[in-house]
């Protein structure tokens, strides 16, 4: 049996990686150069606790369930998460009486440990929030991650599971036959297929459209970010603050990253289906993000940004998830419309779909997976000294610091560049290499460097991420 | 592991550096330099145009020239440089400094440190200014080492937000290098560099210069491919309707540096608004084993100025290193009109250079010192402008009795 399953944001590689439990063929087809720059690149990188959700929603079925899972899963595919708890801050009665139907919808969506807490409690966890805080909802099985870690760590998994990884290849059509799923083109090939899913985000739509008519149409949502420096900026909250939420969403917030960054944002700007590309930063978005992140916690210093931009979250208009098999046309499977909170959701629905799968088909376990892969050490954080003088001795490598602020070492990069980075972000989402405060000044040259070499690649073809972001276009003389 | 132990060890060879260096070797102390790339010289390397030296070396030198002088003097006096060590640590209780390279993890004992780090460029991100994601945005000290020491080229077509030194000579080299370059834009009412720069880089090539003008959004999807401009009012935001698009595939920077200064974060004081090192006119930061010198205190204008207090924190840490007592510390206050001022206390018994920049431009105004009423040094008449930094000296005659200095330019 042939699964194809179409997009690498951090939805279709946990699926990806779910499949491969079984004794069947797995393809990942993925349009860039890279898993996991698209939607999963640019949001707000929160494990939700389960409070937001209307019980009667399909997020609310994934919602806590995801949450629970990422404990298990993060010890599986060695990603940082850390449970910091959120925060979300009342300033008048109306607002407590929102926080209050928050606490309620948690209760009746099984959301653990909640609390009411009172404004003493409140300033106690977080320090510099408003002081005229009235009451606050506490959640602590809130956490955060690194989105595209999950993506990259779930398919070197499921590579090592026996996923067919395939970059590069955009879909432009499924055959059918029998109104049954047979073929999936590609801009570079086809790939027979049994079951089709797609998880395309922003553009799982468009891919719907190929195969059927019982689709939900998807525009983008933009949410704007300002990056606070983490030398700087890094004690200004623990837990992650928002307002009480409003009918464009959970409103702003002020959230620490897992790298120590504080990120302020995002906006909610509902944009036509023509823009699904526009990740621009706006005037008016970074002016309305430091107005309303002021009122949650005063003395931020925007002084200390190093970084604006936007991510774009896939909306429907039922502003749910649509988690189904088509109707009209057996095998093409939608995870579709995967706004917030789908990154907290993503495991549970991986697991939701896989097992669906497993038993409309009885497929056999794959008694060779291994769930297990380790992550990239980060030797001067995580190192003591006596073990990482030893490893230097082994490898000189690991002592050659590229980037100056993260410290990330020249075997970290060509370690990132053996499990598939091809472009510069490629090397800096799986080492925060160029995440730093100089934002690359001092090191991208030398990553282009180890790229050039470990790639043998020109040093005019290396880009960042799509095809003609390239920062150097030739010679100055030849 | 292997261990070092020397009397001054100079993080950073730069210019401020490896003047320190010898400066230190020559009050006869044992010197240890430490750098993190393969060579000496710094920034200097990349810096191939020429204009420096003229009051260090009296004689006028390429940033390389400037570099390799000072360079073979550090190898005629025997000094130890240690390069490509990246900075772990500096624990002032153990004296000692971790640093780490493809040979290991090393140690180095040392009686005091000289931090002369610089500084490093003001990233995209941090204006806010509205943008997509697209590549094409490159600091002016990047362009700089892709062009002149990799030989490798960035655009066909670039504007340049900021007038400060290194924008000004990024558009010469640019246009020299065959990229049209098509205005320097200046937020403020006036260049950000230095006036020759002006007339040597833009003038010459006929580049224009907008001043009172910011990038308002950069445009562009995979490569940048519009530059929005728009004039901009008193309190610098932008006026309606005023807006120009540039069509580049390049936006270069040079809004400013950064004293690198990551490194001593929690263990002294840091100016809060610049992130510099606070220090005495010794050079001495508020850990009495750390001093610094060069742009990581304040960022200058000239590397003749950088060698000159590379060179006053270098001999003062060999004297610490040797025992020398401390003498009193006397404050010294920015008074009015003054944006930066350098250093910000005096120790006594010693002469005082102060270096400082205006905040607003002022013709016909005077540089004043005072200690309380008295005043200690003035120069009358003059025009400053926050680009041209102000450099005085005052001899130790003059200053034996001060209690509190005040700097201002009325």
């Amino acid at each position: 049996m042939n699964i194809i399953i179409i997009g690498a944001g951090v939805v279709g590689s946990l699926i990806a990686r779910e499949l491969c439990r079984y004794n069947v063929s797995v393809t990942l087809i993925e349009k860039n150069i890279d898993v996991g720059q698209e939607v999963t690149k640019a949001n707000s990188a929160i494990i939700h606790a389960g409070y937001d959700d209307e019980p009667s929603s399909v997020r609310a079925k994934f919602c806590v369930k995801g949450n629970a899972m990422y404990t298990n899963l993060s010890q599986e595919l060695d990603f940082e998460v850390k449970r910091i708890g959120s925060l979300v801050a009342a300033f008048n009665e109306e607002e407590v009486n929102t926080i209050t139907e928050l606490y309620n919808r948690g209760i009746n969506n099984n959301v653990p440990n909640l609390k009411l807490i009172s404004p003493e409690q409140a300033l106690e966890i977080e320090p510099n929030l408003n002081p005229s805080v009235k009451a606050a909802l506490y959640a602590p099985t809130a956490g955060i991650t690194e989105p595209w870690t999950v993506a990259i760590a779930a398919v070197e998994n499921a590579v090592a599971n026996g996923l067919n990884l395939v970059l590069e290849e955009k879909v432009t059509g499924i055959e059918t036959q029998d109104k049954k799923v047979k073929k999936v083109i590609t801009d570079k090939g086809s790939y027979t297929a049994d079951i089709v899913i797609n998880a395309a985000g922003l553009y799982a739509d468009d891919i719907a459209a190929m195969v059927c008519s019982d689709y939900r149409p998807l525009h983008p949502r933009r949410g704007e970010y300002i990056l606070l420096s983490k030398v700087t900026s890094s004690d200004l909250v623990k837990t992650i603050v928002f307002p009480a939420p409003g009918k464009m969403g959970k409103g702003v917030l002020v959230l620490p990253t897992i790298d120590g960054g504080i990120l302020l944002g995002p906006t909610s700007q509902d944009l036509d289906q023509r823009y699904k590309e526009d990740k621009s930063t706006t005037q008016d978005g970074i002016d309305f993000i430091i107005e309303k992140t002021r009122q949650l916690i005063p003395n931020i210093d925007i002084r200390n940004a190093i970084k604006t931009f936007a991510g774009l979250r896939p909306e429907s208009p039922q502003k749910d998830f649509w988690i189904e098999e088509s109707q009209e046309i057996d095998g093409f499977i939608n995870a579709s419309a995967m706004r917030s909170p789908g990154l907290t959701a993503a495991p549970a629905v991986a697991m939701y779909i896989s097992q669906q799968i497993s038993q409309k088909y009885s497929l056999k376990p794959n008694l060779l997976f291994n769930p297990q892969r380790k992550r990239i050490v980060n030797y001067i954080n995580e190192l003591g000294d006596e073990e990482y003088d030893a490893l230097i001795k082994q490898d000189p490598l690991a002592g050659k610091i590229i980037c100056s602020c993260n410290k990330v070492s020249e075997r970290e990069i060509i370690q990132a560049i053996k499990r598939g980075a091809r472009s510069i972000d490629g090397v800096k989402f799986r080492t925060r290499a160029m995440f730093g405060d100089c934002q690359g000044s001092f090191c991208t040259f030398k990553i282009m460097q180890i790229l050039s070499r470990e790639l043998g690649i020109d040093y005019k073809d290396i880009r960042y991420n799509k095809p003609d972001s390239r920062p150097i276009v030739g010679n100055t003389r030849d | 592991m292997k261990s070092y132990n020397t009397d001054v060890a100079v993080i950073g060879a730069g210019a401020a550096g490896l003047s320190a260096a010898l400066a230190a070797s020559r009050e006869g102390a044992r010197v240890l330099l430490i750098e993190r790339n393969e060579d000496s010289g710094g920034i200097l390397n990349q810096c191939i145009h020429n204009g420096f030296g003229l009051h260090y070396f009296k004689t006028e030198l390429t940033g390389p020239e400037y570099a390799f002088r000072l360079a073979q003097m550090i190898e005629e006096k025997s000094i130890e440089v240690l390069t490509q060590r990246y900075l772990l640590d500096i624990d002032s209780q153990k004296k000692q400094i971790k640093v780490v390279s493809e040979k290991g993890i090393e140690f180095i004992n040392t009686k005091s440190v000289v931090y002369t780090c610089g500084a490093r460029e003001r990233p995209f991100g941090s204006l806010l200014v509205p943008s997509s994601r697209a590549c094409g945005v490159y600091t002016a000290g990047v362009a700089q080492r892709f062009i002149n020491l990799e030989n490798k080229m960035i655009g066909k077509s670039a504007i340049i937000l900021g007038s400060g030194d290194i924008g000004l000579i990024m558009a010469r080299r640019l246009t020299l290098e065959g990229v049209k370059v098509q205005a320097v834009i200046e937020r403020m009412p006036y260049p950000g560099g230095l006036v020759r720069n002006i007339n040597q880089c833009l003038k010459d090539f006929d580049i224009p210069l907008y001043l009172s003008h910011t990038v308002t959004q950069v445009r562009g999807d995979a490569r940048i491919n519009e530059v929005v401009v728009c004039q901009v009012d008193e309190k610098y935001c932008a006026v309606p309707q005023t807006e120009k698009i540039f069509s580049v595939d390049t936006l270069i920077l040079s809004v400013g540096l950064i004293p690198e200064t990551s490194k001593l974060y929690g263990k002294v004081n840091l100016d809060p608004s610049t992130k510099g090192v606070i220090i005495d006119s010794n050079g001495q930061s508020s850990d009495p084993f750390i001093f610094a010198a060069g742009n990581c205190v304040i960022v200058y204008d000239l590397v003749d100025y950088v060698s000159a207090e590379g060179e006053n924190a270098g001999r003062n840490a060999a004297l610490y290193a040797a025992g020398k007592e401390q003498d009193e510390k006397i404050t010294i206050e920015k008074g009015n009109n003054i944006g930066i001022i350098n250093p910000s206390f005096y120790v006594r018994n010693t002469a005082l250079d102060i270096y400082a920049r205006v905040r607003k431009p002022v013709e016909k105004a005077s540089f004043v010192v005072r200690d309380s009423d008295e005043v200690i040094f003035s120069v009358k008449n003059k025009s400053y402008v926050p680009s041209e930094m102000i450099h005085i000296k005052i001899d130790k005659e003059k200053l034996s009795r001060v209690k509190k200095l005040t700097v201002e330019v009325i």
